[in-house]
């Protein structure tokens, strides 16, 4: 709410990994992974980050991804690891206070974002209570439904997703007590899995999710898949670089002890211009990308043109889809 | 990591089915209760045999926000909300058994002035026109004045001020308490077509909050077992009404005044104390109209001759709780000469010099320009001629809450906070509050967000306490400055006081001064 939409980065390629001095602001949740599934061209990136060790990264997991019941052909971008990471905290999501404390001071400005991406997108009213009404909108890794349960209140027709069957639960019994947002469809999936039923929805939403995916690349691609032709596209992330490093990982996991240890892994962190990259990939351009400044003294968090730590991305799916990959 | 769709979405798609079919019938219910609640008082008894029927559907007694009190700044919150684009959808109640929220037209000119007034400032009047009030207060009374006079029982000094010399059309407006609210009533009947459903006339009884362990309590993962509308209910809070009624709102607004149930019954604790004074107000009649406001400093405070149209104006004369009732029960001829010695040649001579004023001009002119008017020869306010209404008579007391919020509660107006009303700052303050919860209401709609949340609640808290406690310790320090006798330097407080009204950097040299932890401009 609150802050104005900041004046975004048109077409992302904007400054970005450049270290700077860092300085505090930091990024939700936890997640461990495995560095193997980066794609090739962003494996070089991984390995250089990790030589460059600064404090010590965490261990990678063992990594045999047990697929999911169905499993099969798609790669998943399903990493078990994070998986098991995020049903530890479940119970935690709705505590203001708690682990997922960063997305709930973000959660007013991410959304903010979104609404007035979508607004115009859709040529919605942004005076409206509910510009979102009648769009059918995915929250792709909607863990305990922090995000799926405002975009409902705005009208929209939500979907949410995880794959940690316990932030379901969550989820689904928080939104029960408002009758707003019961009617959101909570369900313990993947992308992927979605993709083989054909699912397609308006807007296809997915914060903070792919730094903890196995194949940011497959991610990518199957959001796509979910996005109806000219629908929108929205990620966010925390960035790859010495900033988000120093704050995020340094700033908010050792210091502030406010995500846990290992709760990012350097090597998975993605960059803008590799975002907006897998996304041309996969037949999304991007529009629009923001950077999130977090002020330490009031608190709270604004939009900016600085996309160097936290960011958001908003595409849009081509008409034409060429290389439907996934199908 | 198995699909598990149908099960979460079958139960949702229930709790909605079950939700739509109670709506309906509610609505119907809710239609008969109103045509008897609105009914004249002693009309309750009808009621209650809704009473069961009420309690057990869902639906219309279901709420966004409740306002429990609707005085003028409960009324400035419901008027605000239904004028912003993403707030007038909200289902906004307001309950307050005063017989005035029943009154629908204007009140005529020509009756007698209400004692109880307020000095209504820019900020508020920009308030009530974005709002679409103030029209209504044009065609009701009111007083622009813009004339000032300042002076001091000892006679050493005066301060004129003039609309023109700021290059203002006036310099406030002295408006009736009960056309403020009527204004406000009107407004909120023009944008909601049943204003009668809007309106409960009755009174709060008790609230109980969602329990904190609620949204927590999912740690054992029980699945929704409980009723939807159950569930949906034990997240609200839940108010019981004097005619038996029980509403769920998602937000309670306490505007229920200094003395707060709503308050108490959160436990927000206050800090406060009463000053050693107590305030007469009410109107007097001259044979002319009066187009400015007076204000004189006596030894016990200082009395105010508000205009308020026609040959009105209206007291508000600040003595110690003894004199209070003695000028309470004297004859209203007794009373009537007492407040023209008080503006005239009581406790000490006309000020026939300004000796002083090229100081005052100095200090003043320091803040920008705004000077006092020092050409202006000293006048002798219009004598009163007779009382024309009761003598009521207030203790002074100041009180600031300790908390403006807490989930799904936002304390405004007089329940957050009451200051000495002599510079008729204490409703202002109050329309202040509403404006801002009002606009962060709407934010938080805007994002999504549950409007009860406390961390969007917090920061309507932020931005009015802030503002709160600093006038309030203006008022004190001025309540502090002239409750001792300075002597000679009456004048200079005086004419300070009115001074910093206007300007804001004096009111911090004020204050300290008057605490002792500054040495005096004019002396040191
Ligand atoms: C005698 C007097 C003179 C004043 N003069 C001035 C002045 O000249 N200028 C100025 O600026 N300020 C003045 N003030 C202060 C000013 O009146 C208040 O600041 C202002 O009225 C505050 O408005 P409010 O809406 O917050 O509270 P109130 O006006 O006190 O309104 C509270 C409302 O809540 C209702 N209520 C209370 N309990 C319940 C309940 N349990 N259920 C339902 N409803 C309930 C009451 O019926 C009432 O209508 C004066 C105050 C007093 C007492
Ligand atoms: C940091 S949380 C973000 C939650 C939510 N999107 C928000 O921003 O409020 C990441 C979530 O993604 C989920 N997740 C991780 N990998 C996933 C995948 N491959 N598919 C679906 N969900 C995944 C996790 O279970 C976790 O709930």
């Amino acid at each position: 709410m609150l802050r104005r939409v900041a004046p975004s980065l048109r077409r992302a390629l904007a400054a970005s990994a450049v270290p700077r001095g860092g300085c505090g602001a930091r990024l939700p949740d936890p997640g461990l992974s495995s560095p193997h599934a980066l794609p090739p061209q962003w494996r070089r990136w991984a390995s250089a980050a990790a030589a460059s060790s600064l404090p010590p990264p965490p261990p990678s997991p063992p990594q045999g991804p047990p697929r999911h019941a169905g499993g099969g052909s798609a790669a998943s971008s399903l990493n078990p690891a994070e998986v098991a990471k995020f049903a530890a905290i479940a119970e935690t999501w709705w505590d203001s206070q708690g682990p997922f404390k960063p997305l709930h001071l973000m959660n007013p400005t991410r959304l903010s974002f979104i609404r007035s991406t979508l607004c115009r997108h859709f040529r919605r009213d942004p005076y409206s209570a509910k510009p979102l009404e009648g769009l059918k909108v995915i929250d792709v890794g909607c863990g305990g439904g922090i995000l799926s349960e405002p975009l409902a209140r705005m009208g929209a027709t939500v979907t949410g997703i995880d794959a940690v069957d316990k932030n379901i639960k969550i989820a689904h019994i928080h939104a029960a007590s408002d009758p707003t947002t019961a009617s959101i469809e909570y369900c313990c999936t993947t992308a992927e899995d979605l993709v083989k039923e054909n699912k397609q929805f308006d807007a296809v939403i997915s914060l903070e999710v792919i730094e903890h995916v196995a194949n940011p690349l497959e991610f990518c691609k199957s959001l796509s898949a979910l996005t109806a032709p000219n629908g929108a596209t929205v990620i966010s992330t925390i960035n790859r670089s010495m900033r988000a490093y120093a704050a995020a990982i340094v700033g908010a996991e050792y210091i502030l002890r406010w995500l846990p240890i290992g709760t990012h892994e350097w090597s998975k962190l993605v960059t803008p211009e590799e975002l907006v990259l897998a996304l041309q990939r996969a037949s999304i351009s991007v529009e629009e990308m923001a950077g999130f400044f977090y002020n330490p003294l009031t608190r709270e968090w604004s939009l900016s043109d600085d996309t160097s730590i936290n960011y958001i991305a908003y595409g849009i799916k081509k008409s034409e889809a060429p290389s439907a990959t996934l199908q | 990591m198995t699909p598990t769709p149908a099960r979460a979405s079958a139960a949702a798609a229930h709790a909605l089915l079950r939700r739509t079919r109670c709506f309906a019938a509610a609505n119907q219910i809710r239609t008969a209760s109103r045509a008897f609640s609105s009914a004249p008082a002693g009309a309750s008894e009808p009621q209650v045999h809704f009473l069961s029927a009420n309690q057990k559907v869902a639906g219309d007694d279901e709420l966004d926000v409740a306002i429990v009190g609707g005085g003028m700044v409960g009324l400035a919150v419901a008027c605000a909300l239904s004028n912003m684009p993403l707030t007038k959808h909200l289902r906004v109640a307001v309950i307050d058994s005063n017989p005035a929220l029943k009154s629908m037209n204007y009140l005529k000119k020509d009756g007698i002035p209400d004692s109880r007034v307020s000095t209504v400032t820019p900020a508020t009047i920009s308030f009530f026109r974005d709002i679409g009030a103030w029209e209504h207060i044009l065609q009701q009374r009111h007083a622009f004045f813009g004339k000032m006079q300042v002076w001091d029982y000892t006679g050493l000094g005066y301060t004129r001020y003039n609309a023109r010399d700021v290059s203002k059309e006036y310099l406030g407006c002295v408006v009736e308490n009960k056309v403020l609210c009527n204004s406000l009533l009107l407004r909120l009947q023009e944008q909601k077509e049943d204003i009668g459903k809007m309106v409960y006339p009755t009174r709060l009884v008790s609230l109980a909050f969602p329990s904190k362990s609620r949204n927590v309590g999912v740690a054992g993962l029980k699945p929704p077992s409980t009723e939807a509308e159950e569930l949906c209910r034990s997240n609200l809070v839940k108010l019981d009404l004097s005619d038996g009624q029980t509403l769920y709102s998602k937000l309670v607004v306490g505007a229920d005044g200094s003395k707060s149930n709503v308050r108490q019954i959160a436990g927000i604790k206050t800090t406060g104390w009463s000053y050693p004074q107590s305030a007469i107000i009410c109107t007097v009649e001259h044979t002319a109209a009066n187009d400015c406001a007076w204000q004189r400093f006596l030894p016990s405070g200082p009395i105010a001759l508000l205009p308020i149209g026609d040959n009105f104006s209206n007291i508000v004369w600040t003595m110690s709780p003894e004199e209070a009732s003695r000028h309470k029960s004297m004859s209203s001829e007794d009373f009537v000469m007492s407040v023209n010695r008080a503006l005239d040649f009581g406790y000490g001579p006309h000020p026939n010099s300004s000796s002083l004023d090229h100081y005052v001009e100095r200090l003043f002119s320091d803040f920008g320009g705004t000077a006092a008017s020092t050409k202006e020869c000293f006048e002798v306010p219009p004598r009163a001629i007779g009382l024309i209404s009761e003598r009521m008579a207030f203790p002074l007391s100041l009180m600031h809450s300790h908390d403006y919020v807490s989930k799904r509660l936002a304390l405004v107006g007089d329940a957050a906070h009451t200051v000495h009303p002599l510079a008729g700052q204490g409703v202002n303050l109050g329309f202040g509050d509403a404006a801002a919860l009002a606009k962060v209401i709407s934010e938080g709609v805007s994002v999504g967000a549950d409007i009860g949340d406390l961390s969007l609640l917090n920061r309507y808290e932020t931005d009015r306490k802030a503002a709160n406690i600093a006038m309030a310790a203006v008022l004190d320090g001025f309540q502090k400055m002239y409750s001792v006798d300075f002597g000679p330097l009456n004048v200079l407080r005086a004419a300070a006081f009115h001074g910093a009204q206007y300007i804001s950097p004096l009111k911090k040299n004020i204050i300290s001064y008057a605490m002792g932890d500054s040495k005096s401009p004019l002396f040191s």
